[in-house]
């Protein structure tokens, strides 16, 4: 076994018949690198291909805007398309102005080796590693049981808790916390783009810093903002486990119209049909159909983003 | 113009409302262990509670009914509550390390392919594939690991239980893929390429550049992409709740169902009376799961930071 570069370079080395073997050898750690990266394609073939075939016939119009009907064996998938819009779009809301400030302080109000910076750094690294499940935990714990019926307590007439049960507010807020790092590091990569000289120019004119921020910084860092925005969207559409004890229902007769609303969602549907239908095998078409669909929403979303830091690299690269 | 006195008061309070906001990935941290934890207490000090659940219990083998062998078992709803936590221990780690055994050679090899092998052409189509790859929701794969992976898996191996460490560690694994590569062909791509260069010119070819010179320095990136890999594979609940057949027994086989932490949290959380042992043994799970995953982060990126350091020259 060779070990180290020096006997690669002793004089017999260079011999050209060891020269012709060494180059030949090459051959083997090349292909077998290469079935690693031919099995993947084919495990995400298979995986996509399954899911396409078996779903494909069930989309049509109705499926995407009827609602389930006979023990969802039947009919459509609305109020779970309708419940996962809702979802994200209130997580939106709150996540994205939190993530934006976030990396702006620092980005343009700390230096990066400063303990503050170091801390936060930290935090924002290991909320990205917190398992799902426990920010479902959280999620109970906080938002409904010390949040919600705090509120209950203070307002709500006693007996008749309003927002210390399950809620769509909740799950949002819940998957806002699981998505934050998504933007701020989404939100940072667009930060480190803008050139210097801009900022300076501002400052040079007399702007102030917050001023510099909001009309410069802000609107440059646009398309990073949009892409943490929609990949967090495509995170949050796919997650599940948080959103099972703080609103995700398993059937509901009507959509939520209040934010103390329970809601149907699409991953959380799949959960239910595929692991606690009487009978598997005849929901099986509208959970592949179902399968599809947010397959489809978050692809989309995920390729969307990937086409704005794309473009946003290109600008980087054209200065 | 914008000097008017107005303006400072605003400059003042904007630079704090975000200094403020930008503490609260920090506050979420703390809130979110301060919440679990809370919620598990009261396994230390309340007696009533260590009747059924105390750390010694769940730990240690126990006599639950006289005169049968002591043994460890995960039943909270039976007549005599049992929550030994080594059965969902095992359960846990069987997963993982199936997933680790999928994921590895895959992941890494992949990334070295990409890193080092690969065309700019071939590594700008490996790239979607891995992001595609990443981008499938825990759900679907736990769909898939339920539907067509059990059924083709039992087919294949013949297995007794159709749910099993198998299965779900092939899906956790495929889960998994994604991100040791990435960290892997970073840790690779972000060798200096003065080391290469240097190998090059004593003689050695490409490829063994590669193997003896690049992949060996790249080793601590590598190794903190398989740690946190591994962390992903503890933590995650979708694809072994639906995958695993979630039967807590101890056995040493990968054939066998199992019942990881995650799952049992995912499972009994929505029929558990609030406040009772079984609450709080669920809680303490949780936690559990938070220090471990905390404790991988933490090694991850001390690790990730220290190649960092070494590649700028800073430590030798």
């Amino acid at each position: 076994m060779k070990s180290s570069i020096a006997d690669y370079t002793s004089p017999t080395y260079f011999d050209t018949e060891l020269k012709f073997k060494t180059k030949a050898r090459g051959v083997i750690p090349k292909g077998i690198t290469l079935a690693a990266v031919l099995v993947i394609v084919l495990i995400l073939s298979i995986i996509l291909g399954n899911i396409v075939l078996n779903g494909i016939g069930v989309i049509s119009l109705d499926f995407l805007t009827q609602p389930p009907q006979n023990g969802m064996e039947e009919g459509g998938i609305f109020p779970a398309i309708f419940g996962t819009v809702m979802l994200v779009l209130l997580m939106t809301i709150a996540v994205i102005p939190i993530g934006v400030l976030t990396a702006i302080y620092l980005h343009e109000y700390t230096r990066p080796d400063s303990f503050v910076t170091r801390i936060i750094r930290l935090a924002i690294n290991n909320l990205a590693g917190v398992p799902s499940i426990v920010f479902g935990l959280f999620g109970l714990g906080f938002f409904i049981g010390f949040i919600g019926n705090g509120i209950d307590v203070l307002f709500s007439e006693p007996g008749r808790p309003a927002w210390g049960q399950p809620a769509i507010i909740w799950a949002s807020l819940t998957l806002s916390i699981l998505t934050l790092p998504v933007v701020i590091v989404s939100t940072e990569e667009a930060l480190r783009t803008i050139p210097r000289e801009l900022k300076e120019a501002s400052y040079a004119l007399g702007a102030t810093k917050l001023q510099t921020i909001w009309k410069i910084i802000v609107p440059q860092a646009l398309p990073g903002i949009l892409t943490g925005g929609i990949l967090a969207i495509s995170r949050g559409a796919g997650e599940v486990a948080p959103i099972m004890f703080t609103g995700a229902a398993y059937y509901l007769p009507y959509l939520p119209s209040k934010l103390n609303d329970q809601f149907m969602e699409l991953g959380y549907h799949i959960f239910v049909m595929a692991t606690q239908a009487p009978d598997v095998e005849k929901t099986k078409p509208i959970l592949y159909g179902t399968v599809l669909v947010l397959l489809v929403l978050t692809f989309l979303l995920n390729f969307l983003a990937i086409y704005i830091r794309s473009k946003m690299r290109m600008r980087v690269r054209n200065d | 113009m914008s000097f008017k006195p107005k303006s400072r008061i605003k400059e003042f309070l904007g630079e704090k409302i975000i200094a403020i906001t930008a503490f609260s990935a920090l506050l979420a941290i703390i809130l979110i262990f301060a919440f679990i934890f809370k919620e598990s207490l009261p396994i230390f000090y309340d007696a009533e509670i260590q009747e059924e659940a105390s750390l010694n219990k769940m730990t240690f083998k126990q006599e639950y009914i006289e005169g049968r062998d002591p043994k460890w078992s995960w039943q909270p709803n039976s007549d005599i509550p049992k929550y030994s936590l080594l059965p969902l221990f095992i359960g846990t780690l069987k997963a993982a390390l199936v997933a680790m055994l999928f994921a590895i050679p895959l992941g890494v090899g992949a990334a070295i392919y990409s890193a080092e092998f690969a065309s700019r052409r071939m590594r700008e189509m490996i790239k979607p594939v891995i992001e595609l790859l990443a981008g499938i929701p825990s759900v679907v794969l736990g769909f898939f690991a339920l539907i067509v992976l059990a059924t083709f898996l039992q087919d294949f191996f013949n297995f007794t239980y159709r749910l099993n460490a198998v299965n779900a560690g092939i899906a956790l694994g495929i889960a998994v893929i994604p991100i040791i590569f990435t960290m892997a062909e970073d840790a690779m791509t972000s060798v200096p390429q003065s080391l290469r260069d240097a190998a090059l010119a004593l003689g050695a070819s490409p490829w063994q550049v590669s193997l003896t010179v690049v992949l060996p320095t790249a080793l601590p990136g590598i190794a903190a992409g398989i740690v946190l890999g591994f962390g992903r594979a503890i933590g995650e609940t979708m694809i072994v709740l639906m995958a695993s057949g979630n039967a807590a027994i101890i056995s040493g086989s990968i054939t066998d169902s199992i019942r990881t932490i995650s799952a049992t949290i995912a499972a009994e959380l929505a029929e558990v009376v609030f406040g009772s042992a079984h609450y709080n043994v669920i809680f303490f799970l949780g936690t559990i799961l938070f220090i471990f995953t905390f404790i991988v982060n933490m090694g991850g990126e001390l690790v990730l930071r220290r190649l960092k350091e070494r590649f700028q020259g800073k430590i030798i």
